[in-house]
């Protein structure tokens, strides 16, 4: 079976004015169905370039991406838009509900873009709302939940599609610990039931969840004998 | 994304940010409110004027006495001289002269007072011929019009407008009663029928005697033959212009005129009546009409400076939509929908606030307005096409941010 996410050699360099700089170097890492990988480094190590490929919010400079057996280094606007509509979920640090929506209303959003007819979206972001244990809380709009709870109606929406991956960028960075323990605890439950996860942080205790850690330093991805080091490091 | 999604999102997002879109639609509500009742003002004034004009009668040419050129060589200027006489009138009358011309009425006209008892009032004296309700298309409600024989007598008789009946006698029951003109007292006969086609009409006030008793008993003058216009009915639409040929040559004749410019009178149609009161108001109407665009394309501008700002505030919206799946077309299309939203709402407001002025400013101004269904349809069509217009920039500056930067703004 092929690995959900496989990047050969990709680098991503950024060009401003004759400022050129290598975000990414050489990187080549595969993802398999149903792992828990979290990705970490400290800030400027090249983590956000790599995120934003992954999410296909960005395409490499050089090399190959192949997401769900797909090759989407080098797709256009359109093409990238659908790709993260039907193979990849977000999970963002600033949770990024709409405020004017009610919870099972911005869980339906992503559906929206694929076109499904409204009952359906209506079934499918009651159900992923219910996955999260906030069935109870539909209609609700983002200002009446907690933190926390704002944070488990992101993972509805990022699980309605029922993507090929979903990614957390920092999803516990803006909540207590308690919050913390509950979204961590609702991702390894979505890992449990199969879903393949990669959890970008710079936080070690929140890195540990994860069955394997990928460390990125300088825009490389450190070999696994240097983790000890990384982890001293972060 | 379907059609209804976009109109629920746009929707959505105009609720969500009331005071922001108010403003925004005020500019256009201004703006469309303008145009509508400019147009309105235009129609009602010229539809006014129409109607007085139809109250002359139908068919009808009327002859004013024109300028003269006295032994000197000193052209007078128009209307300065008496110079139709009642003899004119009488010869048009002739089948040979003008076989298309109907009915021809002369009349003189001046201001008079009125008495009756303590009750004075001062109104338009008419001295004219019998056959002047056939040219004007106008009958009596009771009594009688003056006939031939009040004519041949000069006798001392009156029809009333039904206004000026009931300012004198407070009813048009008046046939048979009695007024004084300067001492002379003169019999009621009849009362005219209302006219009724315009408000401001000044058809209805007037009082009307025989040639012969205004010009020999009660006004006088030097030349008393002379009227100040002579009425021309034509048989039908089709001869009119026939009826205008003969009239012009039988009073060029009479009057001796070599040449057409040297013509000591004039001859207008109901139409050409028509355009010349109409062009003032045309003058007037494109220039209201033109700051009544200027003030639409203000508020077209507004649109598009509170859609930058809304997109502005709206980064991190954009940036979500985007990564969740939206397309740069549907970002673009969101905000357009969004923009034709403000400019509907607008042009409804901008309609209904019309529709006020409408019933507002002939109560408050002299002015009648008339909104036509046809012309707010238009307006609340071009409210939506300004609501377009100025959101393609904004909209697609929206639609080409790219999703990260978006997403990192804080």
């Amino acid at each position: 079976m092929n690995p959900v996410i496989q990047l050969i050699g990709v680098g991503k360099t950024y060009t401003t004015g004759s400022l050129s700089v290598d975000a990414l170097r050489g990187v080549t890492l595969s993802i398999e169905q149903g792992e828990f990988v979290a990705v970490t480094g400290p800030s400027g190590s090249g983590k956000s370039t790599l995120m934003h490929i992954l999410g296909c919010l960005d395409v490499p400079t050089v090399g190959l991406y192949r997401l769900a057996g797909e090759d989407v280094s080098s797709l256009g606007d359109d093409q990238l838009a659908e790709v993260r509509n039907k193979h990849l979920g977000f999970v963002f640090q600033q949770f990024n509900l709409l405020a004017f929506l009610s919870a099972w209303r911005n869980v339906e959003l992503p559906l929206v873009y694929s076109g499904l007819p409204p009952h359906e979206r209506r079934t499918r972001a009651l159900d992923a709302l219910e996955q999260v244990g906030l069935a109870d809380r539909a209609h609700h709009r983002p200002g009446e939940l907690s933190g926390g709870q704002q944070q488990r109606v992101a993972v509805a929406r990022a699980l309605v599609t029922e993507p090929a991956l979903i990614l957390a960028d920092e999803p516990t960075g803006n909540l207590d610990s308690a919050a913390t323990a509950d979204v961590l605890d609702l991702l390894d439950d979505l890992h449990d039931r199969g879903r393949t996860i990669v959890l970008i942080t710079h936080e070690h205790d929140v890195a540990q969840r994860a069955e394997r850690i990928i460390a990125v330093h300088d825009g490389t991805i450190v070999p696994a004998d240097g983790l000890a080091v990384m982890g001293a490091s972060i | 994304m379907k059609g209804r999604d976009l109109l629920r999102t746009a929707l959505e997002a105009v609720r969500t940010h009331k005071l922001r879109s108010a403003l925004t639609v005020l500019g256009i509500t201004i703006g469309i409110t303008a145009v509508i009742l400019t147009v309105g003002l235009g129609a009602g004034a010229k539809a006014d004027v129409r109607a007085q004009i139809d109250e002359l009668g139908t068919n009808v040419l009327v002859v004013s006495p024109g300028s003269t050129t006295d032994s000197s060589g000193v052209r007078g200027g128009f209307g300065s001289a008496s110079t139709l006489t009642m003899s004119d009138a009488n010869s048009l009358a002739s089948d040979v002269v003008g076989p298309d011309i109907q009915a021809v009425a002369g009349a003189s006209t001046s201001s008079a007072s009125l008495v009756n008892g303590d009750t004075n009032w001062t109104t338009t004296l008419v001295g004219t011929t019998p056959s002047w309700t056939e040219v004007r298309s106008r009958g009596v409600s009771s009594g009688r019009f003056i006939t031939a024989a009040d004519e041949a007598d000069a006798a001392m008789v009156v029809v009333l407008g039904p206004d000026t009946a009931t300012e004198l006698f407070g009813t048009t029951e008046v046939t048979g009663r009695e007024l004084t003109l300067d001492g002379n007292t003169l019999e009621v006969i009849g009362v005219l029928e209302p006219l009724t086609s315009s408000e401001e009409t000044t058809n209805n006030d007037l009082a009307i005697v025989p040639f012969a008793t205004y010009s020999r008993r009660l006004i006088g003058g030097t030349t008393r033959d002379a009227v100040s216009e002579i009425y021309l009915k034509a048989d039908s639409e089709a001869t009119l212009s026939g009826a205008y040929q003969q009239a012009f040559r039988a009073l060029a004749n009479l009057h001796g005129t070599t040449s057409d410019d040297d013509a000591d009178f004039s001859i207008a149609t109901q139409q050409s009546i028509l355009e010349a009161s109409t062009s003032v108001d045309r003058t007037m109407t494109v220039m209201l009409g033109g700051i009544a665009v200027i003030s639409l394309l203000v508020g077209g501008i507004g649109v598009m400076n509170i859609m930058l700002v809304s997109v502005s505030e709206r980064i991190r919206e954009i940036g979500l939509r985007k990564a969740i799946g939206a397309r740069p077309r549907h970002i673009r299309r969101q905000f357009l929908v969004e923009a034709a939203v403000l400019g509907c709402i607008g042009g409804l407001l901008g309609v209904a606030l019309a529709g006020v002025g409408a019933i507002l400013l002939p109560r408050i101004a002299d002015a009648r307005v008339i909104l036509s269904l046809g012309s707010s349809l238009l307006a609340i069509v071009i409210a939506v096409g300004i609501g377009v217009v100025f959101g393609v920039y904004p909209a697609s500056r929206a639609a080409r941010l790219a999703p990260i930067d978006a997403l990192r703004n804080e």
